[in-house]
């Protein structure tokens, strides 16, 4: 039983990982019809710039202080990434709305780019990154033992996903973005500047890939190649979720880190992965469109 | 024997439709729609805007499911829940309101692939066109006036010609029954002429039902009209009839006077 | 007579048989090792028309071939592997405490059904993915994904079954096929020539499908799959049979390769690989055939000479190519090629071929 509740805990907290990863993935999708390979590189210069973050730290801030970094690598990391996400989306991405299929390949050249970068700066070898002293440990629950670092990523994510929602249904922003993705003609002539709606949404969704790799560096090493791990998972996250629907994703990461390490727990790793992914091949002969999704009556 | 007249009766019809209920989630699109058309006729759809006829059209195609009702074609053929490409090969042709061509093959193509033939996959493999299909293809390009166009990919067509070429499509399956919807919308008047004399044409072979909104061109090519509205019938007679009927009066001064 | 060859050589078939002329020429002038490594190229070229097949005609992108080439590969290799330790156990599987022959390396040790299953599996293991996907109208790009879990997936088998599949370090002890040492030069250069000849063979079995009424059809699924049901059309079924045969496809093309190159392991038909697999179809030009032969020839030898020169400038290089490709030149280098002749000869404004690859696709 304690055995099943640690794994619970190990998929939710992978989930949660998944989630934050897949959230921006999501929407992108839902709104421009575009799949973003390069977001697992977002994950990764968020990872990096953890790195440096905490490399500053332990060269100009006295010792005392170490355990501080965290705090300013989180809003570190949204920030840069969503700025390369919006450099991405301003060079690339826009040309390839609706295009699906494109904006996968074109953006698999944006992450080789990436990766070679991330190579000539940081070097091939994974780096490691120190935790802070607050977040190593465990706290003891009924004898069960749950690791610190793992529960600051539970709250962090809920915290992040927390905020999507907000600003997806409560503000004006949130509101034009819903409108762009259910009626993009439409939003455009009653005078939404879509552009602004698109360029903006797709540099949030990449933040938050940012902040997911800060997540990451409490967990292993990081290297150039840290997306490629978690990219195909996030996929499969908006393929069960269903597009355009924060709460689809929310589900569909969450019942895929539980499985995952559920299956995991009784089989081994690599049979687990097999399962998952007959699990969702039946998934989706019940629900074709995934979780969450919009019947209309267009042709295609 | 009276029975055995209202079989006779029916077997005239090539469509039955009984009390048809579709919803989109709350919205009530078709509310106990009935319908039935004779053989060889040409029959329009009219109505305002969200009346339900292109819904009705959708459902006769298998696009749209049915929430409650029966739909019955060709005295045993019920179309509830059957995949469109069964539906095609039983005989219902439709034509969509904006011009659905391939675009990257030629006219001819376009024809030969939508042409009546046996369409599961195998046999497809070993088609070759025979002296016969070729015939039909050029009889059939020369009746959409696209002869010489033959050759030409068919993204490159005017909007009028696509549309001739998506009806002559349609034709080529040799449908029992033929869904038009808006055939003549986007038209040039010569072009609505053109139109207008297909569709005697086609009518000498197959059974029509067109959804249109140009009451002009109705009026001059229709036998029987029904006007829809609010996903019920309204009225359904001939084209005087249903212009002198109260109720249409209303709802189309109604909203008329809205717009 | 000069201007009718002429004439035939501008069609996509008179160019393809020149290329095929030119490749039988080439080991004339070529030091083995380059025969050998233009005989991989090969392989690959086999593989991208397949893919073309599939993706430049159908619409349907599959970024999981390298499975499919990779289970060509490894049933190959397994069968080389026991040819040539004369059906001894490989050390893998000693270290691994195994001392009798797994069943599956049993049944492959025959070559016959080496060679059938090499094509077969990946055709199976195609049609049941297929059919699962296809049949319920799942979004394009989700099968896209689906084929992208598939390799990860795979992989990841292969990897922790390290005891019948040699893990990461793959199949390494190639030596003999049918008593020839793979190592003689007089070997590869006939291997070479077959690998031309099924190259000519797939090509002619592609190019035929493609202008006969089936791929009228696969051109029109590809274009309004949904508008063609109504014409009665079962396309499921369709899309299911070209993803089996471009499978069979890639199996063939793997066969090919590892007898050439003389390793298989699992980095070599990842995730990665599988990509730009379909990055070289797109490169050459879609929906042309002859185009994605020529991506995946020029691509693989920019690979082999710059990333052994500059490794760091040719992923630079080659990334933003990619990029520029897929958003700028969506038809490719073909369609550079047929811009250009489309102005030498603006006379003659017959269409040659079915079907250029649409801009905007789903």
């Amino acid at each position: 039983m304690e055995g099943i509740i640690a794994q619970i805990f190990n998929g939710i907290s992978l989930g949660s990982i998944l989630l934050l990863i897949a959230l921006g993935l999501a929407i992108t999708f839902g709104l421009m019809n575009v799949i973003n390979m390069a977001h697992g590189e977002l994950i990764m210069i968020g990872a990096y710039t953890t790195y440096v973050v905490q490399t500053i730290f332990i060269n100009y801030f006295p010792e005392g202080l170490f355990d501080w970094y965290f705090l300013f690598a989180i809003p570190a990391a949204f920030i840069l990434a969503a700025l390369i996400g919006l450099v991405m989306e301003v060079t690339v991405i826009r040309f390839l709305y609706g295009r699906p299929l494109d904006s996968l390949l074109a953006t698999f050249g944006i992450s080789l780019v990436l990766q070679q970068l991330a190579r000539s700066i940081f070097g091939a070898p994974n780096v490691g990154v120190q935790s802070p002293e607050l977040l190593s440990g465990a706290v003891e629950i009924f004898s069960m033992s749950f690791p610190i670092s793992r529960i600051f990523i539970l709250i962090l994510v809920a915290l992040c996903v927390g905020f999507m929602f907000y600003y997806f249904y409560k503000t004006g922003n949130g509101r034009r973005i819903r409108a762009v993705m259910q009626n993009r003609d439409m939003a455009a002539s009653l005078g939404i500047s879509t552009r602004k709606v698109d360029a903006s949404t797709f540099a949030i969704g990449a933040g938050f890939a940012g902040v997911a790799g800060m997540a990451l560096t409490l967990i292993g090493p990081i290297g150039p190649t840290l997306g490629t791990a978690y990219i195909i998972d996030a996929f499969m996250v908006v393929v069960v979720g269903g597009v355009g629907m924060l709460l689809g994703t929310v589900a569909g990461a969450l019942g895929i880190g539980v499985f995952n390490t559920i299956f995991e727990y009784f089989t081994d790793a690599s049979m687990g992965r097999v399962l998952i992914f007959v699990l969702i091949i039946l998934f989706l002969q019940w629900k074709p469109n995934g979780l969450f999704s919009i019947n209309t009556r267009k042709l295609d | 024997m009276q029975s055995e007249q209202i079989q006779a009766h029916s077997q005239k019809k090539i469509l039955n439709c009984k009390d048809i209920i579709v919803k989109f989630g709350e919205f009530t699109a078709l509310n106990k729609f009935s319908f039935h058309i004779d053989r060889k006729e040409i029959h329009f759809l009219i109505g305002p805007n969200g009346a339900g006829k292109t819904t009705f059209l959708d459902v006769l195609c298998g696009l749209t499911k049915i929430t409650k009702g029966k739909a019955v074609f060709d005295n045993d053929y019920d179309l509830n829940g059957k995949p469109e490409f069964e539906i095609a090969r039983m005989g219902i042709g439709r034509k969509f309101q904006a011009p659905t061509i391939f675009p990257y093959l030629t006219v001819q193509e376009n024809l030969e692939i939508a042409m009546k033939q046996n369409k599961k996959v195998f046999s497809i493999l070993k088609a070759k066109m025979t002296k016969k299909e070729k015939e039909k293809l050029d009889k059939q390009m020369e009746t959409i006036g696209l002869t010489k166009q033959k050759t030409l990919i068919a993204g490159n067509l005017s909007h009028g010609q696509k549309q001739w070429l998506e009806i002559g499509m349609v034709m080529m399956q040799e449908p029992e029954l033929l869904l038009l919807d808006e055939p003549i919308a986007g038209m040039t008047e010569e072009e609505e002429e053109k139109t207008g004399k297909l569709l005697q044409e086609l009518k000498k072979q197959c059974t029509i039902i067109v959804v249109e909104h140009d009451m002009d061109f109705v009026s001059k090519y229709a036998e029987r009209v029904t006007v829809m509205h609010e996903g019920a019938l309204l009225s359904e007679g001939s084209m005087e009839e249903v212009q002198n009927n109260d109720k249409v009066k209303e709802v189309y001064l109604g909203s008329k006077g809205a717009v | 007579m000069a201007i009718s060859i002429l004439n035939k050589l501008r069609t996509k078939k008179g160019l393809f048989y020149l290329l095929a002329l030119l490749l039988a020429l080439l080991p004339l002038m070529m030091s083995n090792f380059y025969i050998n490594l233009l005989g991989q190229f090969l392989a690959f070229a086999i593989l991208v028309i397949g893919l073309d097949l599939l993706w430049g005609y159908t619409g349907v992108l599959s970024l999981g071939h390298g499975i499919f080439f990779g289970f060509g590969a490894y049933v190959m290799a397994i069968y080389v592997t026991i040819e040539s330790s004369n059906g001894a156990v490989p050390d893998f599987m000693l270290w691994s405490g195994m001392s009798e022959l797994p069943w599956m390396w049993v049944m492959l040790s025959n070559p016959f059904a080496a060679i059938a299953l090499a094509i077969i599996a990946p055709m199976i293991l195609a049609f049941i993915l297929g059919f699962f996907t296809f049949r319920n109208r799942i979004k394009g790009v989700y099968f896209t994904i689906l084929t992208q879990a598939l390799v990860l997936v795979t992989v990841t088998l292969i990897v922790s079954q390290q005891k019948f599949t040699g893990g990461t370090d793959g199949l390494t002890n190639l030596s003999t096929i049918f008593g020839f040492s793979l190592s003689d030069p007089r070997t590869q250069t006939v291997i070479y020539f077959i690998t031309l000849a099924l190259l000519v063979g797939i090509f002619l079995f592609c190019y035929r499908l493609v202008n006969s009424r089936f791929g009228k059809v696969l051109v029109a699924i590809r274009d309004g799959e949904n508008r063609l049901r109504f014409s009665g059309y079962n396309t499921s079924y369709y899309k299911i049979l070209v993803f089996t045969i471009s499978a069979g496809i890639a199996g063939l093309a793997g066969m090919m390769y590892v007898l050439q190159i003389g390793i298989i392991s699992p980095s070599m038909i990842d995730i990665i690989p599988s990509i730009e697999m379909a990055l070289w179809v797109a490169l050459g030009g879609r929906a042309t055939l002859l185009g994605p032969v020529l991506g995946a020839i020029l691509v693989n030898t920019g690979t082999t000479y710059f990333s052994e020169n500059y490794p760091d400038l040719w992923n630079y290089f080659i990334g933003l190519v990619f990029i520029i490709v897929i958003v700028f030149l969506p038809g490719g280098l073909m369609s550079l090629g047929e811009k250009i002749s489309k102005k030498w000869r603006n006379f003659n404004a017959k269409r040659t071929n079915t079907g250029t690859f649409p801009e905007k696709n789903s």
